[in-house]
Order: C-alpha cells, then sequence, then structure tokens
C-alpha cells in the first residue's frame, strides 16, 4: 500500500480545510471554498485581477462618464492630453470614454458566446461519452463535422452574408458559439469515456441511479476542472475571433466596442495620421484580458495537477539534502579497512 | 560463476568472510519529509538499521508506514515534494584481501550515482506493468540496462547475456522478443527480476513484487527467488505489507509504523515471541488454514493519517497495553536484551525505567487470543488535532 | 448435466427444484429456501476483432455454474484471476446478462431486461465492490452516497426522515459518532471506513442478499478482520445471505460457512469450509492451500521454502534436511489458462499431475467426495 500522500481532487483539497467540525452550514461552506479556489495561486490570482478589473470598469465605469462618448467637438486627433486622457478621434470624440464604454459591449458577446458554447460542448460531449453505441456514433459524427469547420472564415462568410439588420450582436454570439463548441465537446467526451469506467460510476448505477443523473450529478462534478478550463479557452477565441470580426466591418460598426474603434480607426487613416492612441488602447486592453484569461486557466491546471505545485519552492531550502545528493560529491567514496 | 566478464570485483563464490566483514548496508537515522502546502509530512523518521551480505532483510508495515518511501530513499529516487532531511547510507563495497570501500550514498555525484545504481543496488517494482516500457521487446529493455551500464562489448554477447538472465528466471528464450503485454503477469515480473539482476548487484530492493500476483505464482517466484538468493549470494531488501510472506522468507525483518521503525529482529525470534503490540495484533490478524477456529480482532482503529499523527508512540490510541508515557513520549528503538543487539523494539513497556513491571505475560507467547469485547477496547486518546475523528473505527 | 442428487438428503419438497443440485449443505431440512440461486450460468464475452475466415471468438469467462445463497449463511467463492468469480458476481448483481442460465430469487426465476425489472432486482441484491477508494464519488460527502439509495428505492419521504435513516446506517456500520462522518469527503475517510461506507449504502437498500466482492483486500491487514466481523454480524442481525468472493482461502474458512472453489470459470469443488480446506479433493484445491501462506507453518527452521541455503546468519543453526511439505508442491509452473481458447473438458487439465484422457473430452459431473463435499474430477467418479 503507497503512503497516503495522494493527490487530491481539487475541490475537495480547498474544501477540506473549511470544515473545522460538521456543524457549518452548507452556503457557508461553498462560499469559501469558492474563495479558496479563487486565492489558491499566484496565476489564477493575478489572472483574475486583470479580469475583474476589466469587468468592474465595463459594469461601473460607465456610471462615471457623463456625457455620450460621440459628441463631435472640434478637437480632431488630438494626443492624449488632461482633458482627453486618450485624446480624440477623428471626429473628436473622446477615445477614452469610448474605451470605458465599449469594455461591456465587448466582453459581453465573448462571455455569452463562450457559456453557450460551454453548455453546448457539456451536453454533447458528457453524452456521447457516458451512452456509447450509436448514439456515440452520431454525436460524434455531428463534433467532428463542427471541428472540421475552420471557424473563423465561416463567421466571416456567415456574418458577411447576413443581413445588416441581423449583424447586431446576436448574429455575432450565435456566429461564435456554433463555431467554438466543438473542441471542448471532443475533450470532454474523452474524458468521460474513461470516466464512466471509474468504479464510483457503477456503484451508482447499481445503486438504480437514472442515467440523467449519473452523467449530471455523478460525472460531471469530477470534470468541473476540465469544463472550466474548456471555458476560459472558450472565452478567449470568442473574444479574439470577436474583435477581429469587428476590425473587419462585420459586426455592428455602430455599437461601442473595442472591435468596432479598430475598425473605426482603420477606415479613418489613424495609422498614417500617427494617431496611436486610438487603435493601441482597445488592442491592448483585448490583449490584456486575453492574457489574464490564459493565466486563470494556467492557475486551474495547476490547482487540477498536484504535481505541478511547489516544484520550485523545494530547490530553496537550505541545508537540507534533496533527492539531488549532498554538496561535495567527491567525498563520497572513502576507502576503509574493514 | 561465468557470466561472460560482467563479474563484479567480488566473487560470489567467497564466502569465507569473518561475521564481522558482513556489513554490506548501514542506514542511519533516516528522515524523509514530504512537503505539503500545511507544512512537512514526516513519512519516515530516524530509521536506523543494518544489513548484512546474503541477507533477506523484510520490510513490513501498512499504509502509511513510509516503508516505499524509505526504500526509494536508500536509492536516491525520491523527487521533490520528498526531501531526505536527515541521515546517511553507507555501503560496503567489496574488494580484494576483505577491504571494504564506504560509499556515502547521498553523497554520489549523478555520474558516481548512475554507476552505483544497477551494479550495486538494483531495485524490483510493484507493478511489472508500470516499470516495463510497454513498446519496446523485453530483448531490448534487457539489452538497454547492460549497454548503458556495461557499455563496449559486442552486441552478441549482449545477447547472450539476455538468454542467460531469461533462462535464471524461468522464462524460455523464444519469448525474447515479446512485448509486455502478451506475457503473463508473472512471467512480467520474472522479466523485471531478470533485468533487476542483469549486473548482479549486491543488493536489490523489492517492493511487493508479488502482491499483484496469485497466490501460486507467488509461490513460485518466491522459490525461484531463493534459489538465486542462494546461487549468487545478493541481498535483499523485501518489502510488504504481507508480514506472514516475511516470516517465510526473510532472515531478518523490521516492522514500519508511522513512519518509524518499532520492532526489528529475525524470523524466529518475530514468530515466537513478537515484543510490539502491534506486532501481536498484526500477527493475530491472519486467519489460520488449520487448527481451531476462533475469533479474531484484528487491531482497532487504522493505521494513522500522516497528517495528524497521534502524539507520544503512534501506536497508543489502537494499543491495548497503553500505559502514561505512551500518550506523550516517543519510544527509543532499542534493545530489550543486552546479548542481542539486533533484536529491538520502540515500547515503553520494555523500558525498566518507566515499566518496572516488565511486559506483560501476554506479549511473550504468539497468537495469544486477545479478546476485546466493545468495553474493552481501549480508551481513545483525546488527541490535539480537530481533524482528529474520536471514536474512530477501522 | 445430471442432477446428482445425493441420496442421502431428503427429497426437494418442491418441483421447482429437482433439476437443480442441492446445496450439499442442505443436511439440514429445515432449512430455509435459498434466497439467491445461479441455475446453469454460462457467460460469453464477444470479442469485437473480426477475423476474416474464422470463427466468432469470445472469452469464455463462466461456464455452467451453480450455486445457491442462503439467508443467514455466508458461502465463499475462491479462486485467482481469470476464474471468473469477479464475472460471477456480476452476473448475479445483474450488471451483466448471462449468455445462458438462469437467476432465480426466492424460488421465482428472475428478469433482469429492462430498466423495471432491473431497479427491483437491485432492490434485493446489492453489490459491494472491491477498491473502496473507487466506490465512492470523491465529489461527494457521505451523506450523499447515502441518501441516494435511500430516495430511489423509497424508503424515506423527506429530509427528517432522511437524516435519521442516514444516521442508523452508519451506527449499524459502526461509524460513530454518525454527525461527525455525515459532512466528510471520501478522501478524509481511511479505506476501512470508506469500505464501512460502501456496506452501508448497499443496506441502505434494504437487500437481502449482499454480494462481496473482495470487500477487504485492498484494506490494511490489521483492519482486515473488522471490516469482516461486521459483515458477520450484520449476516446474523439481518438474516443476510451473503457472497464472499476472495482469492484468499484462510479468511474464506474463517468467514464462511461453504466454499466454492472455481478455476478457469468452471466450479470445480465445493463444500463445508474446514471441509474443503483440511481434506481438499480437487487437485486445483490442492494446489491453493499448498501455495497458501500458513501462519502456523511460519517461523520453523524446517522451512521448505528455505531449504538447503547455507546460513551465515546469526540466529539459524544449520539447516538440516527439510521434511516434505505436506501438500508437495507440485513443481508445475503455469497459469491459469486463457479463456478465449479454454482447454476442452476440464481446464485445469494443462496442470494437473493426474490428467488422464478422459479430461480432455468432457467436464466431470458432480461427485460426493465426502459429507456435503462434492468435486468435479475424474479422479472421484464423475
Amino acid at each position: 500500500m503507497q503512503p497516503q500522500i495522494e493527490s487530491t481532487p481539487v475541490t475537495s483539497a480547498i474544501i477540506e480545510e473549511s470544515i473545522p467540525d460538521g456543524r457549518v452550514k452548507r452556503r457557508g461552506r461553498l462560499w469559501r471554498s469558492i474563495l479558496g479556489v479563487l486565492g489558491a495561486n499566484t496565476k489564477m490570482s493575478i489572472g483574475l485581477g486583470i479580469v475583474g478589473f476589466f469587468l468592474l470598469v465595463a459594469i461601473v465605469g460607465p456610471l462615471f462618464i457623463h456625457e455620450g462618448p460621440n459628441p463631435f467637438t472640434n478637437d480632431i486627433f488630438q494626443a492624449p492630453s488632461l482633458h482627453h486622457l486618450l485624446g480624440t478621434t477623428s471626429k473628436g470624440e473622446d477615445v477614452f470614454t469610448q474605451l470605458v464604454l465599449g469594455a461591456w459591449p465587448t466582453l459581453l458577446i465573448g462571455l455569452v458566446s463562450g457559456v453557450l458554447a460551454t453548455m453546448l460542448s457539456v451536453i454533447f460531449g458528457l453524452t456521447s461519452g457516458y451512452f456509447g453505441g450509436w448514439i456515440d456514433d452520431l454525436l460524434s459524427l455531428l463534433i467532428n463535422i463542427f471541428i472540421v469547420l475552420p471557424g473563423l472564415p465561416l463567421a466571416v462568410v456567415i456574418a458577411s452574408l447576413t443581413n445588416t439588420q441581423f449583424k447586431g450582436s446576436w448574429s455575432l454570439i450565435i456566429v461564435l458559439f456554433l463555431t467554438t463548441w466543438a473542441w471542448g465537446a471532443r475533450v470532454l467526451r474523452a474524458q468521460t469515456l474513461s470516466m464512466r469506467r471509474r468504479e464510483f460510476v457503477g456503484a451508482a448505477q447499481a445503486v438504480g441511479e437514472t442515467p440523467l443523473r449519473v452523467i449530471f450529478a455523478e460525472i460531471l462534478p469530477n470534470e468541473i476542472a476540465l469544463v472550466a478550463a474548456s471555458f476560459v479557452s472558450t472565452v478567449i477565441y470568442t473574444l479574439l475571433a470577436e474583435i477581429a470580426l469587428q476590425f473587419l466591418g462585420l459586426g455592428d460598426v455602430s455599437t461601442n466596442s473595442w472591435g468596432a474603434m479598430l475598425f473605426w480607426a482603420q477606415t479613418n487613416q489613424a495609422l498614417l495620421a500617427g494617431a496611436w492612441w486610438w487603435f493601441l488602447p482597445p488592442g491592448l486592453c483585448m490583449a490584456l484580458v486575453g492574457a489574464g484569461l490564459s493565466l486563470i486557466n494556467f492557475g486551474i491546471d495547476e490547482l487540477a495537477n498536484p504535481r505541478l505545485r511547489n516544484e520550485s519552492g523545494n530547490k530553496k531550502r537550505a541545508g537540507r539534502i534533496t533527492a539531488g545528493g549532498r554538496i561535495n560529491p567527491a567525498s563520497a567514496v572513502k576507502g576503509k579497512v574493514a | 560463476m561465468h557470466t561472460n566478464g560482467y563479474q563484479s570485483s567480488y566473487s560470489s563464490t567467497d564466502t569465507a568472510v569473518s561475521p564481522s566483514a558482513q556489513t554490506l548496508l548501514e542506514v542511519k537515522h533516516v528522515s524523509v519529509d514530504y512537503d505539503t502546502a500545511r507544512g512537512p509530512l514526516h513519512a519516515v523518521q530516524d530509521v536506523s538499521f543494518t544489513l548484512k551480505r546474503g541477507q533477506i532483510f523484510g520490510l513490513a508495515g501498512e499504509s502509511g508506514s513510509g516503508k516505499s518511501t524509505l526504500a526509494y530513499a536508500i536509492a536516491r529516487l525520491l523527487r521533490p515534494p520528498a526531501v531526505i532531511t536527515e541521515g546517511e547510507v553507507l555501503f560496503y563495497r567489496r574488494h580484494e584481501n576483505d577491504l571494504d570501500d564506504e560509499i556515502d550514498v547521498f553523497s554520489l555525484s549523478p555520474s558516481q550515482l548512475r554507476a552505483f545504481r544497477w551494479s550495486e543496488l538494483a531495485i524490483v517494482f510493484q507493478s511489472a506493468m508500470n516499470a516495463l516500457n510497454p513498446v519496446i521487446s523485453i530483448e531490448k529493455q534487457i539489452l538497454d540496462v547492460l549497454q548503458v551500464h556495461d557499455p563496449g562489448k559486442k552486441r552478441s554477447e549482449y545477447r547472450e547475456r539476455a538468454v542467460e538472465l531469461l533462462r535464471l528466471v524461468g522464462i524460455a528464450s523464444d519469448r525474447l522478443r515479446s512485448f509486455p503485454h502478451e506475457l503473463s503477469g508473472g512471467m512480467r515480473q520474472r522479466a523485471i527480476i531478470a533485468i533487476a539482476m542483469a549486473l548482479n548487484p549486491e543488493i536489490i530492493i523489492m517492493d511487493e513484487p508479488t502482491t499483484a500476483l496469485d497466490v501460486v505464482v507467488q509461490r513460485e517466484i518466491l522459490r525461484e527467488l531463493m534459489t538465486l538468493r542462494e546461487r549468487f549470494n545478493f541481498s535483499v531488501i523485501f518489502i510488504t505489507h504481507d508480514l506472514s510472506l516475511l516470516l517465510e522468507i526473510a532472515d531478518a525483518v523490521a516492522i514500519m509504523y508511522a513512519g518509524r521503525l518499532i520492532e526489528t529482529a529475525t524470523q524466529g525470534e518475530l514468530y515466537h515471541h513478537p515484543l510490539h503490540p502491534y506486532t501481536n495484533g498484526l500477527l493475530n490478524s491472519f486467519p489460520t488454514l488449520h487448527g481451531p477456529q476462533r475469533k479474531l480482532v484484528g487491531i482497532p482503529g487504522s493505521p494513522p493519517d500522516l497528517r495528524s499523527v497521534p502524539p507520544g508512540c503512534a501506536f497508543h490510541p489502537r494499543c491495548s497495553f497503553a500505559f502514561p508515557p505512551c500518550k506523550t513520549i516517543v519510544p527509543v528503538l532499542l534493545s530489550p536484551k543486552r546479548e542481542k543487539p539486533d533484536l529491538r523494539v520502540a515500547c515503553h513497556l520494555y523500558d525498566d525505567d518507566r515499566n518496572p513491571a516488565g511486559p506483560p505475560a501476554q506479549l511473550s507467547a504468539p497468537f495469544v487470543d486477545i479478546e476485546l469485547t466493545q468495553d474493552e477496547l481501549p480508551a481513545v486518546v483525546p488527541t490535539p488535532p480537530a481533524k482528529e475523528l474520536e471514536g474512530e473505527v477501522q | 448435466m445430471n442432477s446428482s442428487h445425493p441420496s442421502f438428503l431428503p427429497p426437494a419438497s418442491d418441483e421447482k427444484h429437482n433439476h437443480m443440485p442441492q446445496s450439499p449443505l442442505l443436511l439440514d431440512a429445515t432449512l430455509s429456501e435459498p434466497a439467491l440461486e445461479a441455475v446453469h450460468l454460462r457467460k460469453d464475452f464477444p470479442l469485437q476483432r473480426i477475423k476474416l475466415g474464422g470463427a466468432p471468438r469470445a472469452v469464455h469467462a463462466v461456464e455452467d455454474v451453480s450455486l445457491a445463497l442462503y439467508p443467514g449463511r455466508a458461502t465463499a467463492l475462491v479462486g485467482e484471476s481469470g476464474s471468473g468469480k469477479t464475472t460471477m458476481a456480476r452476473l448475479l448483481a445483474g450488471v451483466y446478462q448471462p449468455t445462458t442460465g438462469t437467476l432465480r430469487y426466492q424460488g421465482e426465476a428472475v428478469s433482469i431486461k429492462g430498466q423495471a425489472a432491473l431497479k427491483a432486482y437491485r432492490h434485493k441484491v446489492q453489490l459491494v465492490f472491491q477498491d473502496p477508494f473507487a466506490s465512492l464519488n470523491p465529489v461527494h460527502t457521505i451523506a450523499y452516497h447515502l441518501s441516494r439509495p435511500l430516495r430511489l428505492h423509497g424508503h424515506v419521504h423527506n429530509a427528517r426522515e432522511e437524516q435519521q435513516a442516514i444516521r442508523s446506517l452508519l451506527e449499524r456500520v459502526s461509524l460513530t459518532p454518525a454527525e461527525q462522518y455525515m459532512p466528510k469527503f471520501p478522501h478524509q475517510l481511511s479505506g476501512g471506513q470508506r469500505q464501512r461506507v460502501a456496506i452501508a449504502r448497499a443496506l441502505a437498500v434494504q437487500p437481502s442478499v449482499l454480494l462481496a466482492d473482495e470487500p477487504v483486500s485492498m484494506l490494511d491487514v490489521s483492519i482486515r478482520l473488522g471490516v469482516l466481523n461486521l459483515l458477520l454480524r450484520l449476516k446474523e442481525e439481518e438474516q443476510l445471505a451473503i457472497l464472499f468472493i476472495t482469492h484468499d482461502i484462510a479468511s474464506a474458512r474463517y468467514f464462511a460457512e461453504e466454499t466454492l472453489v472455481m478455476y478457469a470459470g468452471q466450479l470445480v469443488e465445493g463444500g463445508p469450509s474446514d471441509e474443503i480446506i483440511q481434506r481438499p479433493k480437487h487437485p486445483y484445491t490442492q494446489l491453493l492451500l499448498s501455495a497458501a501462506p500458513d501462519p502456523d507453518k511460519m517461523g520453523q527452521k524446517s522451512n521448505p521454502a528455505r531449504a538447503g541455503l547455507a546460513s551465515a546468519h546469526e540466529g539459524l543453526s544449520t539447516p538440516e534436511k527439510s521434511p516434505a511439505h505436506e501438500y508437495a508442491v507440485p513443481a508445475i509452473k503455469g497459469e491459469p489458462p486463457s479463456l478465449i481458447n479454454p482447454p476442452s473438458g476440464c481446464r485445469f487439465r494443462t496442470r494437473c499431475p493426474h490428467a488422464m484422457p478422459q479430461c480432455s473430452q468432457a467436464f466431470p459431473a458432480r461427485s460426493t467426495v465426502g459429507k456435503g463435499h462434492w468435486a468435479h474430477c475424474f479422479l472421484y467418479g464423475g
């Protein structure tokens, strides 16, 4: 029997620390466990900080903006100054205001697409992985078709073909989530295939659980880390795809969003005019959000796989014999008379 | 013994050595910690023992006892978060004229370690399927080992050696090209033993080598192992949780509990006079094949979680003979009889100062029926860590 | 398959039973009828590989096994890997459908086709798994694990009843104080505690038959007996019929009144546990017993495993020639055969020192070799 130093699953490892005795109320325990997960390691914290900051700006920022973003002033192409923190556009609009007001639509589209795509991938992936047989064959076929379809080109084609009326946020969301759900589904299917052989699944079936409950109440909670990582990856992709589509003018360019800002900046030759303050901020912000999300993903990886944790910490400890040996190997072999 | 030039400097047929030169490996005060988020976990604490040449040394213990960790520490196979915090392991390499080189295993450089490994010390792991590469044939795996550790020979010499090794363990040479999955469990384990013996090591550490095998195959492999050992005179550190097995094959046995050695004895001494209450309870946990049927109780409670080891003697919550010092003072591994220094036990019952009356009579004979009813079960000491369960059952 | 109804037993009282081999323990005429019977079960697992021009291949996991489980009695099924004992457990639990053969519950044939029939069957027959670490879902609490069977089988109707039922279940398996265990997760419990939870979960359904598939093999040695004693206590209190599957024949002797020995999918010997172990008749049973570690034979200097070794160690005197081992350990090397192409007739014949020509032609019928003790071997008739 191995010593009981096995790696513990994610959720329970964190939850365990917050249970002093059996009396903790359910809600309190859940809250503490969520906080435990969120603060678990550096990468996760930094990533959450970045994304959280932008979400905050998106939600709360508009409250502080008193004027609309599109007053046509006479200050055209002005560099950043105290009056216009990030300068102005070719029509005299304040870039900073546009940035703040555009944050929410941008992030919303990405998040909603991500949520819808993840829901679809969970349903399809888990179902085909659990049932096997003809259900698996059918759903796998569907998944594979959607994987093979090239995402961004398809999005471009669909977006360009749809009527201007439908070019609003919702058409963009639909296009995005249809082209991104399949990858997550495939990964989850593979995980489910291995998970359903685990004995607790058989035990649940032996007790008499229905397949629906087995899939969603027994198997899914064990795959939460994978679902979370898949969600984050999907959101990264949808955000970037969204900004790309909007830049090409295929989104609704009359809305405020970072992609639309880029579109207008390009159409009005901001680059030639040297008005870096127009196109740099939206691109930079998007890159930062993407980086933050990626850090969250790394954090999830570390959380889910305890072997990735703490490897660097050990080497710094002084005065201890690591498995690598002591300091002076020369003295290892000493001749000695028996 | 002719081995195509693979002879180590020690001729294995040389048994004319004085008993005092018999020490092969000395393990001194080795401790291993695992670094966890909640602080260091003491997997092995202050373990010392001596391995003699040609001896089968059994290391027994249940989960959390640290026996595997100790073995890997000796072979320096531990990786972070496991850290060896103290101790040394001295290996005595024999030269001519009975002179020994004392080798400090923990101080070997990587290249010295590589030379040391496999030619002096080999390991047989628990599950052969884990140790064998599933996409490489058995032949290639043996050749790999030979080529790395003894380079410069012709391929045909290596192949001859591989055939001979497999023959030694009872695998026909026509299985040389097989892949691991094509062999049965017993054959795979034999192949692993063959690989371990490739360079005639002085010590072979076997970590639960037969646990995953059926009883009949296990018996065969053990018999073969004994024959090989008799012929090549290597020492074996045999790690297992199955004490009954050790009582059949081991010369000396050490019992580990919660990271510490709590008893060392020879095979006969352990069987006839188990000293430690844990050993006694363990021997009482094996249903017998013959003889009268008795109601057996095992040992109440369960092996401690290393994250919350009871203070004092780690076994005291489960011990029917516990008395006040057991709860606070960690017993030291000492010999109760001066004339038998290798017979050691870590128990306050044998400490003349703490227990002048001497150990209870029940501990001096094997298979005593400690018939405990529910009322007689030892009262569980309330333990400090909040996570400890009170009234814990097995 | 003849009925080999031993003549000294009272005639079968019920028409339905007279073509099925009587349990040899029916010496007591007042013994109740079996809770669960397997009648000539056979299970083949077809292999998927398509071989051109070849016959369809299958793993013949279980061939013609019949057994009976009685309330308040424990029956041990002993065998090594590949013997088919785990497949038997799954067949009896309804996880697999038998290829041929029937199951009877309290005398009535059962069908386990369809969700409703399966659920009804599982209400009566429960399976306890081998691995306590794997049979509990790591993300759910103990209370959740126990509440599911209670809810699904309609034993509780509201939260208060559920709490009470869970508490009483935990107390029955000696996990007290129950409140402390209910919010815990599986990884916070020791192996023995987890196995007790698994047993409690099986009990929650209120079955009459418990199938324990190697329930203590993965537990530490010192706690195995606790779990075994628990099962014995439950057997008495609830009059459960228990099937105890194990590879350790010594624990079979300790735990069960009756022992059955399986080899490569065939039942080879059966009878009262002590009788089987003291006077094994089938060559395979003899081999098994000779290989099993026997605590009473340990620590002896004339240990045959160590015979002939030069002793340069302290504590051992010069060894004398070892006496012959009680059961001569046959020098046969071998492992159980592949079940895809098993030997014809008696599957042990390839390793049997007493193999005869007729062994390859048919599997021997059941012969009586002692009081309530039977074997399938041509050495004794068949």
